[in-house]
């Protein structure tokens, strides 16, 4: 594995005014793994990844320590916050479609990055929408609206739109909480052939799904890391803690 | 509840009781019903006053309503003639006000619900906002003499009496304006923010086009409740007489005192003597009706624009 990490979070700590959602978390993230982020709800993986594209800056009663860095640069540091958020894909718990075409829903963060022409704009839509494992349903009807589709494909939409912006990394909270096993299982080989390209951050609640696809897993409770390891050890008999064992095995959470 | 479940061991009898009424259930039905007529009621005694109200007005208004007294002056004194100046003024006033309120507002109220954080500053707008849209309307009379007549200098006019008039609709167009951009779901904002777009792109892209018809709506109801205030034009720009030819399109200037439909209608019926039943009934018909017409204006182009909405 390249010892050169994409991601370094330092001791990051994290407050909704005196309310603390994350403690002195600390890891690594390397070049195309996937690396899985499992917890019970409240864990504060969520928050988590909002410190890593600065959403979290929009709410206005966060205090945040530590420092997160970006292929080696603090991401408090940068300059253009918004290509920072460019760098990393987004895919949210519920499926978001914009309420424009499914065009537009694609094309609109190429376009907020500058991008005007309409062939480089047709070839960006197309191409993220292949990935994304909708093109085929949608090739015919690309000019209605996003809203209209089912809720599978509105994810997958979602996805298509998270890599409109050619992330280097994908974060996907939840992603499969509002769509069905076969849907899921379809984004799930997507994400296969992806890591290739990217290095993705997944955050979830099916451990099992951490288990198929993730390389390394961190095991997230109560806003601290309790535990980080390659995933076949996380779900061996034998993790260091106690409680990752617990909740793997669905003794509590 | 309670039998239904205790002789549940009884197949036959739990059979014919489970959908039977209980006591219980029989006092929801029947809550249930009467809320349901009461809510009826309510909603069918808004249409009785309206349609009264309307039906009065046109009848004793019908001797007078004819074109010559939407277009005429008024002459002999008010006591005859039509209403022309007045018609006129009132639209002076109100675009005038719009005119001034409406770009205000909406861009405060998208500064406001967009942009600001929750600080004591913030805050503290939001308490003004809220508190001058409470402030009586004879209020905003005294404050724009006090600041548009006098301290400005703008004396009597219609100058004076639409930014009183704007005064007085801003806190209430930022009000709606916010409530219009509050509906649109916080999740379509983060989808944007999260693909990296600034706070214009995504107020661009999401924000305005999904609550435009919301926008524009409390705008017009906001007009169409300002073309029937007496007292803020009174202190500061409507006369009682003001000399107009038939017809005329853009009688006043700026800094000239006009005349108002509201203010006619006061003077009307209480000022001069003499002046028959049906021609103030007919002024307060055409007040209404240039109301009544900007409410339906409002209710259309909401139709239009919902029909554009996108989810």
């Amino acid at each position: 594995m390249n010892p050169q990490s994409k991601i370094k979070v330092q001791d990051l700590g994290l407050a909704f005014g005196s309310h603390e959602v994350l403690r002195h978390i600390s890891f690594e993230v390397f070049p195309h793994e996937i690396f899985g982020i499992i917890g019970p709800a409240q864990s504060g993986k969520t928050s988590l990844l909002r410190c890593l594209n600065r959403t979290i800056d929009f709410s206005s009663d966060a205090r945040q320590t530590g420092t997160i860095a970006i292929d080696g640069q603090d991401i408090r540091k940068v300059e253009d916050l918004y290509e920072l958020r460019r760098k990393i894909g987004m895919v949210a718990p519920l499926p978001v479609g914009l309420p424009m075409s499914i065009y537009e829903n694609v094309a609109y963060a190429p376009r907020c990055s500058g991008i005007s022409r309409k062939a480089d704009l047709d070839d960006r839509v197309e191409r993220c929408l292949r990935q994304a494992a909708l093109w085929d349903e949608v090739k015919d009807r690309l000019h209605s609206l996003g809203t209209r589709l089912s809720g599978g494909q509105q994810q997958r939409l979602t996805i298509a739109r998270a890599l409109s912006h050619e992330p280097e990394v994908l974060c996907l909270d939840e992603f499969s909480i509002a769509i069905d096993p076969v849907t899921t299982m379809r984004i799930e080989e997507v994400l296969q052939e992806l890591r290739a390209q990217i290095t993705i951050i997944l955050v979830t609640n099916l451990v099992q799904q951490a288990r198929r696809l993730a390389d390394r897993t961190a095991f997230l409770l109560n806003g601290e890391l309790v535990e980080l390891n390659r995933t076949e050890v996380i779900f061996s008999d034998h993790p260091a803690s106690r409680k990752t064992y617990e909740y793997v095995h669905g003794l509590f959470g | 509840m309670k039998p239904a479940i205790q002789s549940a061991n009884d197949p036959v009898s739990a059979a014919a009781s489970r959908f039977s009424a209980t006591p219980f259930v029989r006092r929801k039905l029947r809550f249930e019903s009467i809320a349901r007529w009461l809510f009826f009621l309510m909603a069918a005694a808004m249409i009785v006053p309206l349609l009264w109200l309307l039906g009065h007005l046109v009848m004793g208004a019908a001797p007078s309503l004819s074109l010559n007294f939407l277009l005429d002056p008024p002459i002999k004194g008010m006591k005859e003639g039509g209403i022309w100046p007045a018609l006129v003024g009132t639209i002076y006033l109100v675009v005038m006000a719009l005119a001034l309120s409406a770009p205000v507002g909406v861009l405060a109220a998208v500064y406001l619900n967009e942009y600001a954080r929750d600080n004591w500053f913030h805050r503290a707008i939001n308490m003004a906002v809220i508190n001058l849209a409470g402030v009586p309307s004879i209020v905003h009379a005294l404050f724009g003499l006090g600041a548009f007549v006098y301290a400005a200098q703008f004396g009597y006019s219609i100058l004076s009496a639409a930014l009183t008039l704007a005064i007085m609709t801003m806190p209430v167009v930022i009000t709606s304006t916010r409530e219009a951009l509050a509906a649109v779901p916080r999740s379509f904002r983060e989808a944007c923010w999260n693909v990296g777009a600034t706070r214009w792109q995504t107020i661009k892209a999401v924000v305005l086009p999904n609550s435009i018809s919301g926008i524009l709506t409390g705008i017009i109801l906001e007009v169409s409740r300002t073309a029937g205030e007496t007292a803020p034009i009174m202190f500061t720009g409507a006369v009682f007489f003001k000399a107009v030819e038939r017809g005329d399109l853009f009688p006043y200037q700026l800094t000239d005192q006009c005349m108002a439909l509201s203010l006619h209608l006061f003077a009307l019926s209480t000022q001069v003597p003499g002046v028959s039943e049906s021609t103030q009934y007919a002024t307060a018909v055409v007040l209404l009706g240039v109301v009544l017409l900007m409410n339906a204006t409002s209710i259309v182009l909401r139709i239009f624009l919902r029909s554009r909405m996108k989810w």
